[in-house]
């Protein structure tokens, strides 16, 4: 930290941070003194400190990204979708991202809107659920606006089981939906016999044997020490959950064991969990959502609280105007793809899971996961640096997520969008990739910036507040 | 003997990491036994083995912290918890290898340098203010050298600065050393007992460089930038300068530099000076000598007159009065020198050659030049004359006796200081070579860190060409230059000098002696 001392001449050797001249780094160096330089560009923003109405904005966002670290998500139970969500109602389908009508809405988010309907019973086959998706007899809503969140198309019907999932600290609840798996799978767009099939042992089979064994365990399960943990151990809690699904497994096993009266019932469910790396996935999601909302409403804090995709649009939230979002055409991901597939088949970016990213790990723990350093260039100094580059643009470091291989800093916690434009350093995001095609499924995973136009449009807005 | 612990609900840390801290607490003294685990079963059951257990313990889950100590008193006990609980916030710098990008801002500069102090800016005018904001936030004091930064900037940088206890210089600060450090534009100069605040870059490199010939060091040089000692920003700096000074230990006396100050500010530096118990050698340059005297302080005329001050009150153990006599003499002995150098050069001159133009890089050598000339010659122009009818209609053309500084704005703008390139002064030296009124042409050498690396070699050659044109037109051109620096500068004083009198150049030993001796070789008669 920098010295504390009140007296006006420094008193311990000179180590100087230098911007601007290269020269000068030369001169000091020649004297033997160390120097740190930026590589200072112009601002593409002027530096906001006080709101117009003179709220000290530093203050609002220390307090915002306080209370996101605060944050203890726990999972206490599960329930129906209908029943459980507030505010939920029977003709109500959620999905990811900002608000978007059939009308515009992109082909896997179609594809997973039109199974869903199928699998609910209110359509025959898929032609007449896009029948009724287009009648207006559904209320599509985006499931940020249900203190939800859903992975890729983040498809949430009634009918759906869902994770509760309770921030200890502050007491407000998040939700969302089982993991399916990789491929073809429902999130991704893909519908069909074979989908509507596992929804189905999802809602009968695995959603009953896990709720009772998760609601069996005392004080729930602590999934900020999950995650920390699965930092710990390759994940970044977005594009690899492998470790965090293994530590859930660990934590559930023995009152699966205890709960289950029907062996094979239990061995089934402890089978498809460990068989899908992504399980956790849906849970990280829930758990950095519950820390998000708290800090929501907080007066001139520019800190991002909601950052997600519907293929269609790109959108953010402001914790300082939380029911404003800013929104700009959904970006195309750089990605690596599975066989058969390229990026003439990629739907544009897609899903709620930039959740992550949001509260501080996800993309932003790349430095943690250098097993999937092959998305940001291979080595695992590309993915040091994909987290260096995310500090740049963050308010503040995570209390609880470190990284080790930064001698356990904690990770960039809080995207400031002031500092966004200042520095024209875009969040970093990973993701999976949608065909864009209704029907199909998963293509592939990879990476790609936030666009930019709607933190212009955030930034023009709190030069108004 | 008490047992005490401390549980962190839900914080999770590395075994190793924690078995690390754990080593640390039971080294501290009255620390019997500690440890610091998460509160897994298998630790709990460790903990009882180990007589560490408390009921609070048996409540702890396994994602919670336990840190329990056992030691001689209960004091013990508490330090060493917090102990543990301070080297668990605590994050070292990151292991980063070089291939790790620089930081693109100046917070995560010091995030990854936690012991960075000062922050030096030289982005462009428009984003300066911006960056020193974000460089005193974060704590660090501030070289700020760029220029054109708002006096609304100015003035609430400062106050916020004073207000943390950091030191702002600038905004155009040329010139500083702190810690023995150069920055900016600035001299190998030893460390020692004068400490220095100056609003001239120039005028600090010229007296720390001639205390450094005399074998006087410096404590501490603080520039304050040009603007400071103006009515709007009221001298905050030279204040907190003067003030850091007078309490530093390592500076016996101090030596302030500055042209004139308003009036009120001056009358605010001289009470803060008159507060101090160290002697205070003040040099506005230009300005009224009384009231520094009545304040207790010692007035010096120039720049060199400051620096002979200075160095002898630093070293004189007894006191001001018999060391301001020696300066005298000093002074005089030079000036009678210069006078009998002036006469054997002046005889080589025709009698039109009448004209002194001297072309500076530093402004403040050229103010000390205009200050000196100006009190023995009639109408001496200048873009620095403060009398509009003495200024420089065309500032790319001399006449009469002219002292041109060539870093002013009118010639800086789009082109790179005449300290870091040479190429506009050579031009200018070979314009006014080729005017037969001229007599003497005077020129600074800058030398130090941060400034250009061989000037001597540079100029040199010109000097050279444009003694051979006047020789062409059967005349002598003398070429008089003074070389501000020190042997230890990267460029070497003594091989600086010898390059420019192997070219044809008398070099005088300040920039004083060489206004003086080109005054003389004007006006012999004098």
């Amino acid at each position: 930290m920098p010295e504390k001392s009140t007296s006006a001449l420094p008193t311990t050797p000179l180590s100087v941070v230098n911007v601007g001249l290269h020269g000068f780094v030369e001169s000091l160096r020649a004297q033997g003194v160390e120097v740190t330089a930026v590589d200072w560009r112009p601002p593409s923003a002027p530096r906001l400190t006080h709101t117009r109405t003179g709220v000290d904005i530093e203050a609002a966002n220390a307090e915002a990204t306080a209370r996101i670290a605060q944050g203890r998500p726990v999972l206490v139970g599960m329930g129906i979708a209908r029943q459980t969500i507030p505010g939920y109602h029977d003709r109500l389908i959620l999905h990811a991202g900002p608000p978007v009508s059939w009308e515009r809405m992109c082909g896997p988010q179609r594809g997973a809107v039109m199974g869903a309907l199928v699998h609910e019973g209110w359509a025959q086959d898929e032609g007449e659920a896009a029948e009724l998706a287009a009648s207006g007899e559904v209320e599509f809503a985006p499931c940020h606006h249900y203190h939800a969140v859903g992975p890729m198309a983040g498809i949430i019907s009634p009918s759906m089981p869902v994770f509760i999932v309770r921030n200890e600290t502050f007491g407000n609840l998040a939700y969302a939906t089982q993991n399916e798996g990789l491929g073809r799978v429902l999130r991704y767009g893909a519908y069909g016999p074979d989908i509507y099939q596992r929804l189905r042992w999802m809602e009968d089979t695995l959603y009953p044997t896990l709720k009772t064994a998760v609601e069996s365990i005392a004080g729930g399960i602590d999934l900020r020490a999950l995650i920390s943990q699965a930092l710990h151990m390759g994940d970044e809690g977005h594009n690899r959950n492998r470790a965090g699904t293994s530590l859930f497994l660990r934590a559930v096993t023995p009152a699966l064991m205890r709960t289950c009266p029907d062996r094979e019932r239990a061995a089934e469910v402890f089978e498809f969990i460990e068989r899908n790396d992504h399980f956790f996935l849906n849970l990280s999601m829930a758990a950095a959502k519950s820390t998000l909302e708290p800090a929501e409403g907080i007066a001139g804090a520019t800190i991002l609280t909601v950052m997600a995709r519907n293929g269609t649009d790109f959108g953010i939230r402001m914790a300082g105007a939380p029911e404003r979002w800013f929104v700009a055409p959904a970006g195309i991901v750089d990605g690596l793809y599975l066989p058969g597939y390229t990026a003439a088949d990629a739907n544009p970016d897609i899903g709620d899971s930039t959740v992550t990213e949001t509260a501080g790990f996800g993309g932003f723990a790349m430095a943690a996961a250098p097993a999937i350093a092959r998305f940001v260039g291979g080595t695992p100094e590309d993915a040091l640096r994909a987290t260096l580059e995310m500090y740049e643009i963050c308010f503040a470091e995570h209390e609880h997520f470190t990284i080790p291989a930064l001698n356990f800093r904690g990770t960039p916690l809080g995207i400031d969008v002031r500092r966004v434009m200042e520095t024209g350093i875009r969040p970093r995001l990973n993701t999976g990739i949608a065909h864009r095609e209704p029907g199909i499924g998963m293509v592939g995973a990879g990476v790609l910036p936030a666009p930019e136009a709607c933190f212009v449009e955030a930034f023009a807005a709190i030069r108004e507040w | 003997m008490p047992t005490n612990c401390l549980i962190k609900h839900s914080t999770y840390h590395d075994s190793v990491a924690l078995m690390q801290v754990a080593r640390e607490l039971t080294q501290l003294p009255g620390v019997l036994d500690a440890a610091v685990v998460m509160g897994t079963p298998a630790n709990q059951a460790i903990l009882r083995e180990a007589s560490l257990m408390l009921p609070e313990i048996e409540a702890a889950a396994a994602n919670d912290l336990v840190i329990v100590v056992r030691a001689e008193t209960d004091e013990r006990a508490a330090h060493a918890l917090q102990v543990a609980e301070n080297r668990l916030a605590h994050r070292p710098e990151s292991g980063e290898t070089g291939s790790t990008p620089p930081p693109r801002t100046i917070r995560q500069a010091v995030r990854r340098h936690p012991g960075a102090n000062l922050a030096v800016i030289s982005v462009a005018g428009q984003y300066a203010a911006a960056e020193a904001w974000e460089a005193l936030r974060n704590g660090l004091h501030v070289f700020l050298f760029s220029d054109h930064v708002s006096l609304a900037d100015e003035l609430a940088l400062k106050q916020y600065a004073i207000e943390r206890g950091r030191l702002l210089m600038g905004p155009d600060c040329g010139t500083a050393i702190l810690n023995g450090v150069a920055l900016g534009f600035a001299n190998d100069v030893p460390r020692g007992p004068v400490g220095i605040v100056a609003a001239a870059g120039t005028g600090l490199q010229e007296v720390s460089a001639l205390l450094a010939r005399l074998g006087v060091g410096v404590s501490q040089a603080i520039g304050t930038g040009g603007r400071d000692l103006s009515a709007e920003v009221g001298g905050l700096t030279m204040l907190a300068g003067v003030r850091a000074l007078q309490a530093d230990p390592e500076t016996k006396g101090l030596l302030l530099v500055s042209k004139p100050p308003d009036e009120a500010v001056a009358a605010r530096v001289l009470a803060q000076v008159r507060q101090g118990d160290k002697p205070t050698v003040i040099c506005f340059l230009g300005g009224d000598a009384a009231p520094i005297a009545e304040a207790g302080a010692i007035p010096a005329r120039t720049l060199q007159e400051a620096a002979y001050r200075a160095a002898t009150l630093a070293t004189a153990a007894d006191g001001a009065e018999g060391a301001g006599t020696a300066v005298e003499e000093i002074i005089e002995r030079e000036t009678a020198e210069l006078r009998t150098l002036a006469r054997a050069l002046q005889e080589r001159l025709k009698p039109d050659q009448t004209y002194l133009r001297g072309l500076f890089s530093g402004g403040t050598l050229a103010a000390e030049t205009l200050l000196l000339w100006s009190e023995r010659l009639d109408d001496v122009r200048s873009n620095l004359a403060l009398d509009p009818r003495l200024g420089l209609p065309d500032p790319a053309c001399s006449v009469g006796h002219c002292v041109v500084d060539l870093g002013a704005d009118e010639f800086t703008v789009g082109r790179p200081h005449p300290m870091l390139d040479h190429t506009l002064r050579a031009r200018r030296l070979m314009q006014e070579a080729d005017d037969p009124q001229v007599a003497a042409i005077l020129l600074d050498v800058v030398l130090g860190y941060g400034v250009h690396s061989d000037p001597a070699g540079e100029l040199g050659p010109v000097i050279r060409r444009a003694r051979e044109t006047a020789a062409q037109a059967d005349r002598e051109l003398l070429v008089v230059a003074s070389v501000t620096g020190t042997e230890q500068d990267p460029q070497g004083l003594s091989q600086q000098v010898q390059t420019l009198e192997e070219c044809g150049a008398v070099v005088a030993g300040c920039n004083a002696a060489a206004a003086r001796l080109a005054v003389f070789i004007a006006r012999p008669d004098l």
